[in-house]
């Protein structure tokens, strides 16, 4: 790490997962640790930053800030986790970085994109959509809904190669045929001609995958690739998806509510409330003591099996309305911890520092009392 | 989907049976032909019971009904009282009927699906508004002040086409009636697509398609318009029937002799075996097209299966 801790300084809000505050360490430095060797020759630029994104809704009931300064980073073979609440902006910002957003009633407000360290904002639509599907590949939640009824999963995958790549159709036919045996669809020549319908829910997300994975992008971002699925077949697609991703060294942004897969795949965390991140850091260390109110929160609602016969822990309240977010952090009419100063000044991303006071890398907190909480 | 085709041929007879025997019973119900035939002078009676007989009036109702199934299944729709074989005015008024509702159908797909696809998608904007506003004016304004009023315009006044049609008019004669006949039906289309658009555009599988980085073109052609035009073909389908059937106001307004015209006549001479031998065949018709509907279903939407 110590190559890297000269770069960002407190009044560049770069490459780091900080909001508006400085933090003196990149996050992306801290999982590089293990993936140095696999790293591209340009190690300054991550595969994807997300700088001060903001993300504005125009409703009837006014703006709707559904992302308010989000910044997050992800190098090639890392899998980001970002965990929130509906609402919390976490697929908000995922669309807003594969130009998907729904406009209107949607616009970005303001940020960069980073996308190899060309911002995606400034690009042609021509040019961006180029990127999308090829570079850039999106995972979504429900596959029933998400893939055409009416055409064939063959020709929705082999769309894939036909558009970017100006295949043929047979040759866009094998190359589905291959991506479906690459995804272990059993007897996939045979069903190559199947419909959506025709297929599991299991055996649908994996041609999800598929489809995500068919140009080999540099990264994918997968929404709640497992929510609408059942318990078993959940850990399945999972370990398939973490494995494609080793394999092709891709980046990867998880976003999940589900705590349980996080632990299981991602590298880093991302913790977002009310279109923000409150806190980041390794996964390990997250889990093993959260610096945010509302992450230990997240934490400790986990049903446990030595909690048996214990009420379970909620936390009080209800996620703001995006059109009227409370006054500085805006996490605190439901906190604990809050004070005068969390109703009057919104904490920006504090580094969190070690009992020897020096930042743990790749940790952040935007809460005043981080260190209360952590040690609390 | 053969049985199924088979199935659904079989479910016509009882259908057809139903059908016929209610029109058949209606147009009993209008009074007595013969007297209609002699219009306001008394029939000589020996002449009347000639007729009665000659046209099985002299039977009961079921048992001319029994009578006329047999004849149909023959081949044979009667003689009209004049004399003429109603298979002969079949023969020339169908197929006019037929062009015309061709005429009309083109201009529903072609301008109705156009209109609406292109105001689904930009929902709100200035074409929208515009086809939105004109359907309504169309659905409002009944066909006939419209129908006359063009004819006026485009017959008389600009005499770009003529007032009226020949006794055998071909698709050209037939484009203006067609499109009158056309109208409330485009209203119709364009409004339905044109929701229909608006609403899949919204779909998950759409906002796949543009994640995978297809061009807008594609999308709409190879994703949006299939799962659109599903409800709009069923309209279509359905409206077929219809048109050949209903053109009844538009063929008076061109003086076209097509099957409305005839039924037209029928009606007003009591002219019976005229009228229950059209309205079988339109019947039949009706059915058919609602089976090419379908099966048309199961074409563009694979989740239907037919078995």
């Amino acid at each position: 790490m110590s190559d890297r801790t000269e770069r960002p300084t407190a009044d560049e809000p770069n490459a780091t997962t900080g909001t508006t505050g400085p933090v003196e360490t990149t996050s992306s430095g801290a999982v590089r640790i293990d993936k140095s060797a696999e790293a591209p020759a340009d190690r300054d630029t991550p595969l994807l930053e997300v700088r001060d994104l903001q993300v504005e809704f125009r409703t009837r009931e006014g703006v709707a800030r559904a992302v308010n300064g989000v910044n997050y980073s992800v190098n090639a073979g890392e899998t980001l986790a970002v965990l929130g609440e509906s609402g919390s902006g976490k697929s908000v910002t995922a669309q807003a970085i594969m130009g998907i957003l729904d406009t209107p009633p949607g616009h970005i407000a303001g940020g960069e994109i980073r996308f190899r360290g060309e911002d995606l904002l400034t690009l042609s639509e021509d040019k961006r959509r180029a990127i999308r599907g090829d570079r850039i590949a999106m995972i979504f939640q429900d596959a029933l809904s998400s893939l055409n009824p009416v055409l064939s999963v063959g020709y929705q995958l082999g769309e894939m190669f036909r558009v970017h790549r100006g295949a043929s159709r047979r040759e866009a036919r094998e190359r589905a045929v291959d991506l479906m045996e690459r995804v272990r669809i059993p007897a996939a020549r045979e069903r190559v001609n199947d419909y959506p319908h025709q297929f599991s829910g299991g055996m649908r997300q994996r041609i999800m995958i598929a489809m995500a994975l068919a140009l080999e992008p540099d990264l994918i971002i997968a929404d709640e690739p497992t929510t609408a699925l059942d318990v078993t077949v959940q850990a399945q697609v999972m370990e398939l998806l973490a494995e494609l991703q080793r394999e092709f060294h891709m980046g990867l942004i998880l976003i999940t509510h589900d705590l349980g897969v996080v632990a299981d795949v991602a590298d880093r965390i991302a913790v977002m409330y009310a279109g923000r991140i409150v806190e980041t850091a390794p996964v390990k260390e997250l889990y093993a003591a959260p610096a945010h109110p509302y992450t230990k929160g997240l934490l400790e609602s986990i049903p446990r099996l030595d909690h048996k016969g214990k009420e379970l822990y909620a936390i009080q309240g209800l996620p703001p309305s995006l059109t009227a977010l409370p006054s500085g952090c805006s996490f605190h009419p439901r906190c604990p911890l809050s004070t005068e100063r969390s109703t009057t000044e919104r904490p920006p991303l504090h580094p969190v520092l070690d009992a020897s006071e020096a930042p743990v890398a790749g940790r952040g907190s935007a809460c005043h009392y981080w260190k209360e909480t952590l040690h609390g | 989907m053969g049985r199924y085709v088979v199935r659904r041929l079989l479910q016509m007879i009882p259908v057809f049976i139903g059908a016929t025997f209610l029109i058949f019973l209606m147009v009993y119900a209008l009074g007595d032909p013969v007297v209609g035939l002699f219009g306001d002078r008394a029939p000589d009676p020996a002449t009347a019971a000639r007729l009665r007989a000659e046209f099985n009036l002299d039977q009961p109702v079921w048992r001319q009904y029994l009578l006329y199934l047999g004849q149909i299944l023959t081949g044979d729709f009667g003689t009209a009282f004049n004399g003429q074989p109603v298979i002969e005015l079949m023969a020339r008024s169908f197929p006019i009927s037929f062009r015309l509702m061709l005429v009309a159908l083109a201009f529903e797909i072609v301008l109705g699906i156009t209109l609406g696809v292109i105001s689904g998608l930009r929902r709100g904007g200035g074409v929208d508004t515009t086809v939105l506003l004109l359907t309504l004016v169309v659905i409002a304004i009944p066909t006939f002040v419209l129908g006359t009023t063009l004819q006026f315009f485009l017959g008389v006044e600009l005499a770009w086409i003529d007032p009226a049609v020949g006794p055998q008019p071909g698709l050209d004669e037939l484009i203006v009636p067609g499109l009158i006949l056309a109208l409330v039906s485009l209203a119709y289309v364009t409004r339905l697509t044109r929701t229909s658009v608006a609403e899949n555009r919204r779909a998950d599988y759409i906002r796949t398609a543009v994640a995978k980085g297809l061009p807008r073109r594609r999308i709409t052609t190879h994703h949006l318009l299939r799962n659109s035009l599903i409800p709009v073909v069923t309209y279509l389908g359905a409206d077929i029937g219809t048109l050949m059937a209903g053109a009844i106001v538009t063929e008076r307004i061109f003086n076209i002799q097509g099957v409305g015209y005839q039924l037209y006549q029928g009606i007003l001479r009591q002219n019976s075996p005229t009228v229950v031998g059209f309205v079988t065949v339109l019947v039949l018709i009706f059915l058919l097209a609602n089976l090419f509907v379908d099966l048309l279903y199961a074409v563009l939407d694979p989740r239907i299966r037919y078995a």
